[in-house]
């Protein structure tokens, strides 16, 4: 900028600064991938080997991809031809958010790095040249705000349309599996950076919302395509230990989605919901033939679900029919007492102070795998030329379980029962002024609620193999228990599909991944959870209806504008 | 004051509701008294009252909110069960004094759940989506449409319920109650804080309503509203009903005009306790700016500073 400043307009001088910050920032982000290239330490000590010139490795991919991210960001900003679409609704937040995150996951690893070996020392060159050059791209910072109102998107065949979604699916895949695979706490906590911030900076730049519209135009492909790509992950794996986590996640997520049933859609607060996945996984193990069970029969897989599921929606009956009659808190506390009774009570069946039905504290073991017609979920079987270990055969069946949980979820949600489920959340004296049956109306959420947790329940012992009672306690440091469940449908997003698998997979992925974190996990999940009612009441993904509920001020009166920050297919059992 | 009422009063005509000896006592507190009412079909009913005179209650005691401590409430011949939405599907529908509607849910959500009871649709219809309740969703989806098109809001239908201006939300409420296609509407101060024209126009409205062969029942605070719109009127004060007819007869009657503006005292002559209050307004100037508006057919604070005289002997 070698003119004379006084000859120029105020806009022609504001402009060229704009530019030359974003060249800065495009600049920034190569410099970062180009540091990527380079030792960022010699030994290979810390994990996923630094060492090496030319060749990035662990952390240093991250943010290869992350310095990348801000480079096309930044060159979409700067109008160059063909990245227009990456920045429909402005540029300036997004860039400032993806250089937010190419700066968190290269100084974390620097910093990881010092900290782990000890001292600064163990950087090479290359580390502190990643950590200048990260530095760069916050310049981002100074730029003024360009938000404006996206414009008609072009119009692309249909069939492209597909494909973006298809592709997006595709990435989505990816892009988890990475995260389930990541082999050491840091990287996942690299991971976490490096995503977070990419999805804000996606969100604010608008690509977000012009995907959702897509989804939303394509739903069937939408709904295919999501659980194609669920379908695909066990065939991504080589080993069962990422499988097992993700098997896992499943089971959590779809008792979260049946939780939201009770707490997103009839707001009635469940706080020992956990009981019923304990239920079902009893029920079931008492029946499979165990040997440590009571019971000497083995039923057939489809028989010890109807059982579980059947035993659960008796408890949930019991439990609700005197309760769901009073208002509020006495729910609350009733359903935090049976949670307890039911886990005390599995623990005292035991012979000794009361009938041997469940071995106590012991829990029933030796529960064996499902077999359908030969085919033993035990075994590792070769599907389509890939082995698939013992672990996948459970992670696709919980995921049937899952789709069934899903469909039930929207289907009940879009109908007269759930219009009558928000309607009595919303006020109960005018609902049943308009002739609903309150008490009814809130048995059958809370009787169905059980059910589907029941259900998971089921597959979840033939999973662990094992039931203990202290497996389905209130609070403790593996989920599921009541308080995660909770924490998972709140941390998602109430009333939404999409928003209990959210949080699920991040409150069961985080304590798993990052042991250390161990003893201060609640304590986090108990900060986490502070902040996020303080700044996003309507959790991650926001239904339209939670959104208004939470943000008075400034409410969005056009019903069809879509909202900033509302995820994929949130609007599915919104409406 | 007198004008137009298409009256259509038929004393012969069928009552479609029939409260008789209907009491509501709270602990000691008499809160309802003895009351008897009836609404024949097709007649709009108006009921008031000075404020605390007992009308809501009456009006939960005929929708099963509460449940009476004596006497019985029948509609057409048979006795209203003591549940809401029993008094609902039976079929009398209601609107809130403070309006309750479900705020976050759309316009058309709200119509939608006023047509709980004429449908039937359970969870497993909805789990199983046959096309019985296709064909049933589709249906209630075209009433609500036309309810909202009925009352003017058809193309709000996807607007949220708490993003509306006070007066649609009002007449929501009506169409939420008239989705369960009720034979008697029962409406708590439909027209509080609306100005003159948006009265007019729920005027307007509960009329087409009558003509559609609903019977009405309304409170309101609003004289000039209430003796245009209704055939018979009924005046609660302390819980007892004081007189009912005609609006010429209640309007005329001395112990209703004593009940909203007070019986003034058997030995001070009214200039004097005009001067009185007079001298304490001008005291107080600074307090209130309503103070001029003592209209007898004014909005609804001005009624309220009107009858405080008598309020507060009576509480």
């Amino acid at each position: 900028m070698t003119t004379n400043p006084t000859e120029q307009t105020p806009d022609t001088a504001e402009a060229a600064r704009t530019t030359a910050l974003r060249w800065a920032t495009a600049a920034g982000g190569l410099a970062t991938v180009a540091s990527t290239f380079l030792a960022w330490t010699f030994t290979s000590e810390f994990p996923g080997d630094l060492t090496v010139y030319g060749y990035p490795g662990g952390l240093q991919v991250l943010t290869l991809v992350a310095g990348l991210f801000v480079t096309l960001l930044a060159l979409a900003s700067l109008g160059v031809k063909g990245l227009g679409w990456l920045v429909p609704t402005g540029s300036a937040k997004a860039l400032r958010m993806a250089a937010l995150g190419a700066f968190g996951t290269t100084w974390f690893t620097v910093l990881a790095i010092a900290v782990k070996l000890g001292g600064l020392v163990n950087l090479e060159p290359g580390g502190f040249v990643a950590a200048l050059a990260s530095a760069i791209p916050l310049v981002a910072f100074l730029l003024p705000d360009d938000t404006r109102k996206a414009g008609r998107p072009r119009e692309l065949p249909s069939w492209a349309e597909i494909l973006v979604i298809v592709a997006v699916f595709g990435a989505g895949l990816y892009v988890v599996t990475y995260g389930i695979d990541t082999e050491y706490a840091e990287l996942f906590t690299g991971y976490l950076i490096t995503v977070g911030f990419a999805m804000a900076a996606l969100i604010k730049s608008g690509v977000i919302a012009r995907l959702s519209a897509l989804t939303a135009t394509y739903r069937q492909v939408t709904v295919i395509a999501a659980f194609v790509a669920a379908a695909a992950f066990p065939f991504t794996q080589n080993t069962d230990v990422y499988t097992l986590i993700a098997v896992n996640i499943l089971i959590f997520a779809t008792v979260a989605l049946g939780l939201n049933i009770v707490v997103g859609l009839a707001g009635l607060l469940d706080l020992g919901y956990v009981a019923f996945l304990g239920v079902g996984a009893y029920t079931a193990a008492l029946v499979s033939g165990s040997t440590a069970s009571a019971f000497d029969v083995q039923f057939p897989f489809w028989a010890s679900v109807l059982t579980g599921a059947a035993a659960s929606l008796v408890f949930g009956v019991i439990i609700g029919a005197p309760t769901l009659r009073l208002r509020g808190d006495y729910l609350a506390i009733v359903t935090l007492g049976f949670g307890e009774i039911f886990r005390i009570a599995m623990g005292n069946l035991d012979g000794v102070s009361g009938p041997q039905i469940t071995n106590g504290p012991n829990g029933i073991p030796n529960i064996p795998d499902l077999e359908f017609f030969g085919y033993n979920f035990g075994e590792p079987h070769t599907v389509l030329g890939i082995e698939l270990g013992s672990y996948a055969n459970y992670y696709l069946l919980m995921l049937l379980v899952m789709i069934l949980v899903v469909v039930v979820f929207s289907r009940a949600g879009s109908s007269r029962i759930g219009r009558a489920w928000v309607a009595i959340r919303e006020d109960e004296t005018a609902a049943t002024a308009m002739g609903i049956n309150g008490f009814r109306v809130k048995l059958i959420a809370f009787a169905l609620g059980a059910t589907l947790a029941g259900l998971a329940g089921t597959v979840q012992a033939h999973v662990q193999h094992t039931v203990v009672p202290e497996m389905y306690q209130f609070a403790g440091p593996v989920p599921p228990n009541s308080a995660f469940l909770l924490a998972a449908v709140i941390l998602g997003g109430m009333g939404t599909v999409t928003g209990p698998l959210l949080g699920a997979t991040l409150l069961f992925m985080i304590p798993a991944k990052l042991q250390f974190l161990q003893d201060y996990q609640l304590l986090g999940f108990g900060i986490a959870l502070i902040v996020l009612m303080r700044f996003r009441p309507e959790g991650l993904i926001a239904n339209r209806r939670a959104q208004l509920e939470y943000h008075e001020t400034d409410q969005p009166d056009a019903p069809d504008k879509g909202l900033p920050g509302s995820g994929v297919g949130i609007t599915k059992a919104g409406a | 004051m007198k004008v137009m009422t298409t009256t259509t009063t038929d004393k012969s005509a069928v009552p479609v509701l029939e409260a008789s000896g209907v009491t509501m006592r709270f602990g000691g507190l008499v809160a309802v008294h003895n009351v008897d009412l009836t609404v024949r079909a097709g007649e709009i009913v108006g009921l008031i009252g000075p404020n605390g005179a007992g009308k809501t209650t009456f009006f939960n005691c005929l929708t099963g909110l509460y449940v009476p401590t004596e006497g019985k409430v029948t509609y057409q011949g048979n006795v209203l069960p003591p549940k809401p939405h029993l008094v609902t599907t039976a079929g009398v529908a209601r609107t809130f004094q403070n309006i309750r509607l479900f705020a976050n849910m759309t316009v058309l959500e709200n119509v939608l759940v006023g047509r709980h009871t004429r449908t039937k649709e359970g969870l497993w219809s909805a789990l199983l989506r046959g096309p019985g309740f296709k064909k049933a969703e589709a249906a209630s989806h075209e009433r609500a449409m036309e309810l909202l098109e009925f009352i003017g809001l058809a193309e709000k239908a996807d607007h949220v319920a708490r993003n509306l201006p006070y007066g649609e939300q009002r007449k929501l409420e009506i169409a939420r109650a008239l989705a369960s296609d009720p034979g008697l509407l029962l409406l708590d101060e439909p027209t509080a804080g609306m100005n003159p024209q948006e009265t007019r126009a729920a005027e307007e409205l509960i009329f087409a309503i009558r003509d559609q062969g609903i019977a009405i029942l309304v409170i309101e605070h609003d004289m000039r509203f209430i003796f245009n719109l209704c055939d018979r009127v009924a005046c609660l004060v302390q819980g007892e009903k004081l007189v009912e007819g005609t609006p010429e007869v209640v309007q005329g009657d001395e112990r209703v005009v004593a009940a909203y503006l007070g019986t003034p005292f058997e030995g001070a002559p009214g200039a004097e306790e005009a001067a009185e209050v007079e001298a304490a307004e001008a005291a107080s100037s600074g307090a209130g700016s309503g103070s001029g508006s003592l209209k007898k057919s004014g909005s609804g604070s001005a009624k309220e500073s009107g009858t405080t005289g008598t309020e507060g002997e009576a509480q």
